[in-house]
């Protein structure tokens, strides 16, 4: 809750702050050049990208400065857009995220939820080691988790092995761990006597997750579902290793799989692929940017 | 409308008693405050009746039902916390009605007794406000409002005017008392405010160390304190203790309180403390106001005796004046056309029918 403050009236006499203008000064000067730099560094290969992409394959080839486009041309982008295999990638990566999304969330939303507010025996140990098993690097666990999945098949009959749903029950072991320890960062530093009140007024404990945490803690959750839809969307390794077949492949294997032939790298298209798979995590930030540096701050102070 | 009873009420944290069977009975409509210094149990006490606490030993009744295993939701109660606890995300009207909501109320319902409440409270204006957008005093409001629309056997009060600035706070105690005035549901009110305790309760109920340490009308406990800890509580400034003896002086007994000041005791206090040992070690117990400047037509019981002010404290109405006696601090309150000066000789006047004797070992009021 915030505290009201007054704003005191301004002082009439102006005051010069002498050396302190002059380091403020220096300090913006090498920030912004250090800034600038920085965006620079990380802009060139998109920007390389967007180039390359507006390029037919014969000027790519063609040694002329790589930095400019002498005849553009969206043949790039008219063959991508038009072909059923690069739509096909471009659907399952969205069918993917989105219920790995929904399916982390509803996992962490709860299980933070309990971690952080129903004590029980362990529930500190508990929540240490969810945010241990994040800690584990997925290029670990790709063997022995394949193993499963074919043990799984073996004994069930039930094939999931390059199927792309198989990645459904994959990716929430690396969002669901980072996704609640985020969400029990913001229940823990929602008011104890919030749910109490709760409690009293009649709610249970679902009914407070849902009526009180969920809308107080809206901008973690914003920050945990763009991590989940990040994580999911970009993943290469996993899928990768599970999935093999042209139709069940996501946009990050499917561009390299099928746009590298042998040692023919069909450029153009792999930058336009890579561009147009960049876009919809670009514009998910974009709409979601105002709550998701509101939910990376919260909770840093009492606000 | 209810009764609460506490019967031998324990709440133990792993090996650490910090309620330690406290017996307490509140009558319907009454407006009890449990005051204490921090620690001493008297939140644990107010959640365990809201039932926030699970109870280790005893029974806690409200309406003559033992509530020991009742969730707080079925208690019947409602909460003011010291934070406030509103919902951020909801407006004042919804802040109210979200217990009435959950229990499925019907909406004219609804809407007819938050308007009252507001109304009661004066909050009519703010009703379609974020709490963000509200004063610390108004917030307090809303979160009495959320209590009041509930219309509860009991409202339970956890130090609500903590968090307020003095002026706010004196206000705001004043509304409290003006809503119990009207709506006059039971109340149980923690504060460590004894000022706040002394002016809202009918009766105060002192606590210390997990033990209630005497229940009272707040004129009772100030004029008849059982304990040193309730004598040294109540009251500010607080109440001086200054060692002394008894001792017999040609059939008159008498207090010795230096090698210099002794006192003949008032008839009425001289029978009353003549069975005493005199070899007992005392405590004089005296409050600031029975120690003033001294003047030409004192009463019987009243001496006088002379000493030199290390510090005065003029408060307008009245001035503060500080000595010592053999090494004890002494305060009294003087009349501000005194005279008194820091550092200053003055004639003091100690008022022994207000006297209280306290067995200092023992710390009880004798």
């Amino acid at each position: 809750m915030s505290s009201v403050t007054i704003d005191k009236a301004a002082p009439t006499r102006t005051v010069k702050y002498g050396s302190m203008s002059r380091d403020r000064k220096w300090a913006l000067r090498w920030s912004y050049f250090f800034l600038t730099l920085f965006a620079i560094f990380s802009l060139l290969p998109p920007i390389y990208m967007l180039i390359t992409s507006l390029k037919s394959s014969a000027e790519i080839s063609a040694a002329t400065n790589p930095w400019w486009v002498f005849h553009p041309t969206l043949e790039n982008y008219v063959g991508l857009l038009t072909s059923n295999q690069f739509l096909r990638f471009f659907w399952n990566s969205a069918l993917v995220s989105i219920f790995v999304v929904t399916i982390t969330m509803l996992i962490s939303v709860p299980a933070a939820f309990a971690l952080a507010r129903m004590r029980f025996w362990g529930s500190a140990t508990l929540a240490t080691g969810v945010f241990l098993t994040y800690l584990i690097p997925d290029s670990l666990l790709f063997i022995p988790l394949f193993k499963v999945f074919a043990l799984f098949g073996d004994w069930t009959g039930i094939q999931l092995i390059n199927r792309w749903y198989v990645l459904l029950f994959i990716y929430p072991t690396l969002t669901v761990p980072f996704c609640t320890w985020i969400m029990i960062g913001y229940f823990a530093s929602i008011p104890k006597e919030l749910d109490e009140a709760a409690i009293i007024d009649g709610a249970s404990w679902f009914q407070t997750l849902t009526r009180i945490f969920i809308p107080v803690a809206l901008p973690g959750l914003i920050a945990a579902t763009i991590f989940a839809f990040t994580v999911s969307w970009a993943q290469f390794l996993y899928p990768l290793v599970f999935t093999t077949s042209t139709d069940q492949l996501v946009l990050p294997v499917g561009i390299i799989t099928t746009l590298i032939k042998g040692d023919v790298f069909n450029w153009g298209q792999i930058m336009t692929g890579a561009l147009l798979g960049a876009a919809p995590p670009l514009i998910i930030y974009a709409f979601l940017m105002d709550y998701y540096i509101a939910g990376l701050t919260a909770g840093a102070t009492k606000g | 409308m209810a009764d609460v009873a506490l019967r031998k009420v324990v709440k133990r944290y792993d090996d650490v008693e910090a309620v330690r069977g406290i017996d307490l009975d509140i009558a319907d409509h009454e407006f009890i405050v449990l005051v204490g210094p921090s620690g001493c149990g008297k939140s644990t006490t107010l959640r365990m009746i809201a039932g926030l606490e699970d109870i280790s030993d005893g029974d806690i009744m409200i309406g003559g039902d033992i509530v020991n295993d009742v969730p707080p939701k079925d208690r019947d109660i409602a909460m003011v916390f010291q934070n406030y606890a509103l919902y951020p995300h909801m407006t004042v009207a919804e802040n109210m009605s979200f217990g009435l909501r959950l229990k499925h109320y019907p909406k004219a319902e609804i809407k007819a007794r938050v308007t009252e409440a507001a109304r009661l409270l004066d909050i009519t204006d703010l009703i379609d406000r974020k709490p963000k957008q509200l004063s610390g005093g108004q917030r307090q409001r809303v979160a009495m409002g959320r209590a009041i629309v509930r219309n509860p056997k009991v409202f339970l009060f956890d130090e609500p005017l903590s968090n307020l600035d003095a002026k706010l706070r004196v206000q705001m105690r004043i509304e409290i008392k003006k809503v119990h005035q009207k709506v006059r549901t039971t109340t149980v009110y923690v504060t460590h405010d004894q000022v706040e305790a002394m002016t809202l309760a009918d009766r105060v109920v002192v606590m210390n160390k997990g033990r209630i340490e005497q229940i009272g009308t707040p004129n009772e406990l100030y004029h008849k304190p059982a304990t040193r800890f309730v004598a040294g509580f109540i009251g500010s400034p607080a109440m001086n203790f200054i060692p002394c003896r008894l001792e017999d002086v040609g059939g008159t007994l008498q207090m010795r309180l230096t090698d210099r000041i002794a006192f003949p005791l008032p008839a009425a206090r001289a029978a009353r403390y003549n069975s005493l040992p005199r070899t007992d070690k005392l405590l004089l117990g005296l409050r600031p106001e029975h120690l003033t400047e001294s003047h030409a037509h004192l009463e019987p019981g009243v001496e006088t005796f002379d000493t030199v002010l290390d510090v005065t404290e003029p408060m307008g109405m009245e001035t503060l004046v500080y000595f010592g006696l053999e090494g004890t601090p002494v305060c009294g309150r003087v009349n501000p056309n005194a005279g008194a000066k820091d550092g200053a000789p003055m004639r003091l006047a100690m008022d022994l029918n207000n006297m209280h004797l306290l067995n200092e070992a023992t710390g009880a009021v004798l």
